[in-house]
């Protein structure tokens, strides 16, 4: 789906010279390392995504990157100038903040032409861009006067944007600002800056403890964990081939069943017992011990007559509605045991209610891959 | 009629059990208001009363006359002097501190980090010693052959400068005795500024001078303003520094009262300038604060 996407194309083509390049990039506080050793390329007009558990050292890079804190260690260039000891007010950047940090006792209109007022734009000037600017976040022409503390949460959101655009940076980081929406709301501002980053063209950096938000809005997705950057990748990529288990558990829920290489080079399961087919090139032809992961929406249950490259008996004892999908908890078989798997369903193919409980669970071996142990 | 009467009974007799019972609230705010009735209202009650009564007599609420009015207003009265170099004093005292007290206060929030405390203390320390010992030490350090002079002489200078019993000195030391009644006000005031929004303007391109204009100074008016108000209170009704520092070669308003109800045994005088100028202070910090929204200046409205 977002391999169609204009951007994503051109990014596919030939990736375009990075505008931003962090190397060896470290912070510390004390002996306490906050970010260890990034290496990023972050390129030209790309909305990448930092996401992390808090604490992952993410508002601390970003905060580099914005001018705000420097660098214990490493370069930070941007168009290939070393930019570590640039203060803000110089770099042709901009943040927007957690807390959005609006100017309490300016108006709508005061806010957003704050920079042009920096700048030494006139007043005519800056009323006309802040106009300009507030139809771009689709604010009403009304609210240039209105003061900015009267007006919602969404509202604030639009105005904090517009700001920030109104300061015209090449590159733009935002450090959570949705993370205090309801969720139809920012599901909403999610598309629009989706949207405004399509047709700004400008780079958009974003930070973010929600995978669902990364997910939706970026090109590319950067995992962050206890300050290094675990992997760098689309989302795709992300989601499909996770480089180790952090990435993968932290993308949704998975199946991991624990296997060895059989005497016949297939894999067997140490604590489910059968043998598991795992499809190239995620196949960990070169391991001997690993685990093997399904994702919960390529299992389905296997009805009479049905074939899958795998197959697991089990017995239903939950299900759960998420919405247009339900998970269903299969209790299968383990050594010492009982090992709960998950299957997702959309709606449509869901057990019909007094189904019997006992099941075959089937997955194809393309669905499947494995991370080292 | 007796219809009435009776259906009427059981109404007004709960009417009158609620009119006896005061509210909780009330309840709880009376020994408050006793105490301030008599503490605060009765001695301003008396003052106005004294006001009206015949000159140079006791006879406050028995008598009513305009005559002591008539003194102070008659062109030959020269404690409009008094008045006008109190409100020099004060006007003076306050435009000082608010030069001086800021970067204190700014100090105080931003640079100082954990030694602040201790710098708030060292600040707090003097207003645990009464104001006229502390105002005679300046004495003793100012006055020939005082700590300064004499110091000065000691070491083969010229000695120090004579600024003792200036109207210089005086403004001295309401500076120094007021400093922390602006100095508190204004750090709280400075407090109230987010540092998101200074680094918010300083990410938006904004130097340190634009940021202090446009950000910081607004947001920390309330603070500034309220100390400004305090110590303008404080400095037009102060004595002790023109007396004691300066050495009565000025005559401050409240000196000029005092002498009223003291030396020249004139209560009703003294009474008389002590409501016109309680109305004309009151008046202006009335005035002040119906200026002052802290509301929108918050932009909480």
């Amino acid at each position: 789906m977002l391999q169609t996407l204009p951007t994503e194309a051109a990014l596919a083509d030939a990736p375009p010279k990075p505008i931003l390049q962090l190397v060896g990039v470290r912070k510390t506080f004390g002996s306490f390392a906050a970010v260890e050793n990034i290496d990023l390329d972050v390129r030209e007009g790309e909305f990448l995504t930092i996401v992390g558990p808090s604490g992952s050292g993410k508002t601390t890079l970003l905060r580099m990157l914005a001018g705000m804190d420097t660098p214990s260690e490493g370069n930070i260039t941007l168009h290939g100038e070393l930019i570590n000891d640039v203060p803000p007010n110089k770099r042709p950047t901009c943040l927007v903040f957690q807390s959005l940090a609006l100017f309490p006792h300016k108006s709508v209109g005061e806010n957003i032409a704050f920079p042009l007022k920096v700048k030494g734009v006139d007043a005519a000037a800056r009323k006309a861009r802040a106009l300009e600017l507030m139809r771009i976040v689709r604010l009403p022409e009304s609210y240039h006067d209105k003061n900015v503390m009267k007006c919602s949460g969404g509202e604030r959101q639009r105005v904090a944007l517009a700001r920030a655009l109104a300061y015209d940076p090449e590159v733009l980081f935002f450090d959570e600002p949705l993370s205090a929406i309801d969720y139809k709301l920012k599901k909403t501002l999610e598309k629009e800056l989706k949207d405004l980053h399509r047709e700004t063209g400008k780079t958009f950096i974003y930070i973010t403890h929600s995978l669902e938000e990364a997910m939706v809005m970026s090109d590319r997705i950067g995992v962050m964990r206890a300050g290094r950057l675990v992997q760098v990748g689309t989302p795709e990529e992300i989601y499909g081939a996770p480089v180790d288990r952090f990435v993968c558990e932290f993308v949704g829920e998975v199946n991991t069943i624990r296997v060895k290489r059989g005497p016949d080079g297939l894999w067997s399961g140490v604590d489910v017992p059968g043998s598991f087919k795992v499809a190239p090139p995620q196949d960990g032809a070169a391991l001997d011990e690993a685990f093997v992961v399904v994702r919960p929406e390529f299992m389905r249950f296997l009805g009479p007559g049905e074939s899958a490259d795998n197959r697991l008996e089990g017995t239903v004892y939950n299900e759960y509605s998420l919405g247009s999908r339900i998970q269903y908890q299969v209790r299968v078989e383990a050594k010492g045991g009982e090992k709960v798997m998950l299957v997702e369903l959309s709606r449509a193919r869901a057990l019909p209610p007094g189904a019997d409980p006992h099941v075959t669970l089937g997955w194809d071996a393309a669905d499947a891959f494995t991370l080292e142990s | 009629m007796a219809d009435i009467a009776l259906t009427h009974a059981p109404e007004t007799a709960a009417e009158l059990r609620h009119a006896r019972m005061l509210s909780a609230g009330a309840r709880c705010a009376l020994p408050v208001a006793i105490l301030l009735g008599i503490g605060f209202a009765a001695p301003l009650v008396a003052i106005l009363g004294y006001a009206f009564a015949t000159p140079r007599s006791f006879d406050v609420f028995r008598s009513f006359t305009l005559e002591n009015f008539a003194t102070l207003f008659n062109p030959s009265n020269t404690v409009w002097l008094s008045f006008l170099w109190s409100c020099g004093f004060a006007l003076s005292t306050v435009a000082i501190l608010a030069v001086v007290a800021y970067p204190i206060a700014y100090g105080l929030n931003v640079v100082f980090g954990r030694a602040a405390p201790l710098i708030s203390v060292l600040f707090v320390f003097p207003l645990f010693v009464s104001e006229n010992v502390r105002l005679y030490g300046w004495v003793l350090f100012y006055i020939k052959n005082g700590v300064l002079d004499g110091t000065l002489k000691w070491l083969g200078l010229a000695g120090g400068p004579e600024v003792l019993f200036t109207p210089g000195i005086t403004l001295f030391g309401m500076v120094y005795t007021y400093l922390p009644f602006m100095l508190f006000p204004m750090t709280l005031g400075l407090a109230l500024v987010p540092r998101d929004l200074v680094d918010a303007a300083r990410d938006l391109g904004a130097g340190r001078l634009l940021i202090w204009r446009e950000i910081e100074l607004p947001l920390a008016m309330p603070g500034i303003l309220i100390g400004m108000l305090l110590t303008f209170v404080l400095a037009i009704g102060a004595t002790a520094e023109a007396k004691i520092l300066g050495g009565q070669s000025i005559i401050v308003i409240s000196h000029d009262i005092e002498i009223a109800f003291t030396y020249s045994q004139n209560w009703p005088l003294g009474s008389a300038l002590a409501v016109v100028v309680t109305a004309f202070i009151g008046g202006l910090t009335l005035f002040a604060l119906s200026k002052l929204d802290l509301d929108r200046m918050l932009g909480r409205r």
